[in-house]
């Protein structure tokens, strides 16, 4: 396989790092692939733009950081603002059309997705666009399965969240399909 | 699933190996970016019996694990640059007094409180001669997780069989890095036991009297024997003495004890360096970006080749002075202005041949930074 590194960013407190650390846990515990996360840290996870790099690839992964991305996702302005420069010639951009304007022209294949409006519209709870978002990510990369995920969410999260979680990511992935024409 | 596999930041693989070493007591003051060890004590360490305190600063920290240390059991801290600035005093207390103890410091940007939330390497130095007076000590580090397992465990037994404060020299890059651990199964490692003494209650106990092979048998304090800890210069019973004779034979029992079994101490990864024409030294999260690039080199056909280092005091001279006269040049690839590039300059015959990689931004150095003074050295431009 082709090594994957994906950059997510948003701004703090969206969950940005915890869909980043559970796209790379589950392909490391699922899929028995390699992965590494690493996170910005400092001030920008307090508010502006906050990052997380992901690389899975089925060798050993040294070089833990992400220089150019071949996918990258931006749920605000800000952290696309910021990163947008960091993606492969080729890659793949995957943002919210409601947080994210595209005002610059980027050589990527972009997916522009109403993530945020699908899920005020069908779980009225925001909390859980970053789940939304995973689901995106996991139906456009296809490296991990759906149910590794939801397997992981279950381990990870109260028992009370996990509908509304499984819902999301359930719609990340109807998302995409929608997008793809499939 | 395998259940022993694990996906965690190199602070819980830490964590996870100081209880595989038998960790009982924590006492430590959380500081970024190492809190992640004291928080997953707070949380572990009851639950098996054991003890977690959180101190009122890093002084106090060190000096509660080698009170714990002493009543007999395996006791560490963990801090970063600035609290082990503070630990440098009950550090020497602790090689003085011969008593066994991990610290672990997550490296930050330094001096002062620098760059609490970016890496660096700058206290491999500090490391070695923080604190006052002659002495000797081991320092370990390492750049992966399975390794920042090993190491950690590795402290412990270090500690136990030469009766010193080991220092786990991580940094932020490798401690906040999330990848793949597998937990060895409990015995796949060997464990060093506390020594004790085998005198009997009531008969004469030397606490300070070393057996033929070096290693002093300890009695937990407060227990059998009554004897005495000091940071002065001390007899057989731990009494201080200024009697020349005396001072004379401890300074020398402090450094030989580790100096002469470097050797034995000496842990270090050599990735394709046999036939290597250009060698990197490394070490940390260095290590990682540098053996990216002789992974990335072979597979074009460069001969280039990592000496990775994971005991870094007692330096590994030997070990260093035999990969370096092997090839063209050697590049020290590090995150400080050149702290082990000095030591492999004293131990390579030819230190005109050492150069450094470095970067001291906080950034992670690349392996296109490394590449390019590789290119630079050979005349190739960048």
């Amino acid at each position: 396989m082709e090594k994957s590194r994906l950059l997510f960013s948003g701004s703090g407190g969206q969950g940005v790092i915890t869909a980043a650390i559970l796209m790379a846990e589950a392909a490391v515990r699922y899929e028995s692939l390699n992965a590494v996360q690493t996170q910005s840290y400092g001030a920008e996870a307090r508010g502006g733009a906050t990052r997380s790099d992901v690389i899975i690839w089925d060798k050993p992964i040294y070089f833990p950081r992400v220089t150019q991305a071949n996918v990258l996702i931006c749920l605000t302005q800000t952290a696309f603002n910021k990163y947008q420069e960091m993606i492969r010639p080729g890659g793949v951009l995957i943002t919210d059309s409601r947080l994210v304007k595209n005002s610059r022209k980027v050589d990527a294949r972009r997916i522009e997705l109403p993530l945020y409006e699908a899920v005020m519209d069908v779980i009225k709870n925001p909390v859980v666009l970053n789940i939304c978002m995973l689901g995106a990510v996991i139906a456009v990369t296809e490296l991990v399965r759906i149910e590794s995920i939801k397997s992981l969410i279950a381990k990870r999260f109260a028992e009370d969240f996990l509908e509304a979680n499984f819902t999301a990511v359930d719609l990340g992935v109807e998302l995409v399909r929608q997008h793809l024409g499939k | 699933m395998n259940k022993n596999i694990k996906f965690i930041q190199g602070n819980e693989v830490c964590v996870e190996a100081a209880l595989y070493a038998g960790l009982e007591f924590f006492a430590g003051y959380p500081i970024t970016p190492s809190t992640e060890i004291a928080e997953q004590m707070a949380s572990r360490l009851p639950r098996i019996g054991g003890k977690f305190l959180q101190m009122e600063d890093e002084i106090s920290s060190l000096c509660a694990i080698t009170g714990a240390s002493l009543t007999g059991h395996k006791a560490m801290t963990a801090t970063s640059g600035p609290g082990f600035s503070l630990m440098q005093e009950a550090l020497g207390y602790a090689v003085m007094a011969e008593i066994p103890c991990v610290i672990v410091n997550v490296m930050r940007g330094g001096p002062s409180t620098g760059l609490p939330t970016h890496a660096g390497q700058g206290d491999v130095n500090q490391a070695r001669y923080g604190t006052h007076g002659d002495h000797a000590i081991i320092a370990l580090t390492a750049s992966n997780h399975q390794d920042i397992f090993r190491m950690t465990v590795e402290a412990f037994n270090f500690a136990e069989t030469y009766r010193t404060p080991v220092i786990l020299l991580l940094d932020e890059a490798t401690g906040h890095l999330r990848e793949k651990i597998e937990i060895p199964e409990p015995g796949n490692i060997p464990l060093v036991k506390r020594l004790r003494t085998s005198v009997k209650s009531g008969i004469d106990y030397h606490p300070y009297l070393p057996r033929e092979d070096g290693r002093l048998p300890m009695s937990d304090f407060g227990d059998e024997h009554r004897y005495n800890v000091t940071g002065l210069y001390h007899d057989m019973w731990g009494f201080p003495s200024d009697n020349p004779k005396i001072v004379y034979g401890l300074i020398r029992h402090l450094v030989d004890k580790i100096e002469n079994n470097s050797h034995q101490i000496a842990r270090f990864r050599k990735h394709h360096v046999k036939d290597a024409d250009v060698l990197l030294i490394s070490y940390g999260a260095s290590a990682r970006s540098a053996l990216h690039l002789v992974e990335n080199r072979r597979s074009r056909g460069e001969k280039l080749g990592l000496l990775e280092l994971q005991t870094l005091w007692p330096f590994p001279v030997d070990i260093v002075r035999e990969a370096c006269n092997n090839v063209k040049f050697t590049v020290v690839v590090e995150m400080n202005m050149g702290q082990v590039l000095q030591q492999v300059r004293l131990a390579a015959d030819m230190p005109e041949k050492i150069f450094l990689a470095n970067r001291i931004d906080g950034e992670l150095i690349t392996p296109t930074d490394i590449r390019n003074i590789l290119r630079v050295i050979q005349g190739k431009g960048v």
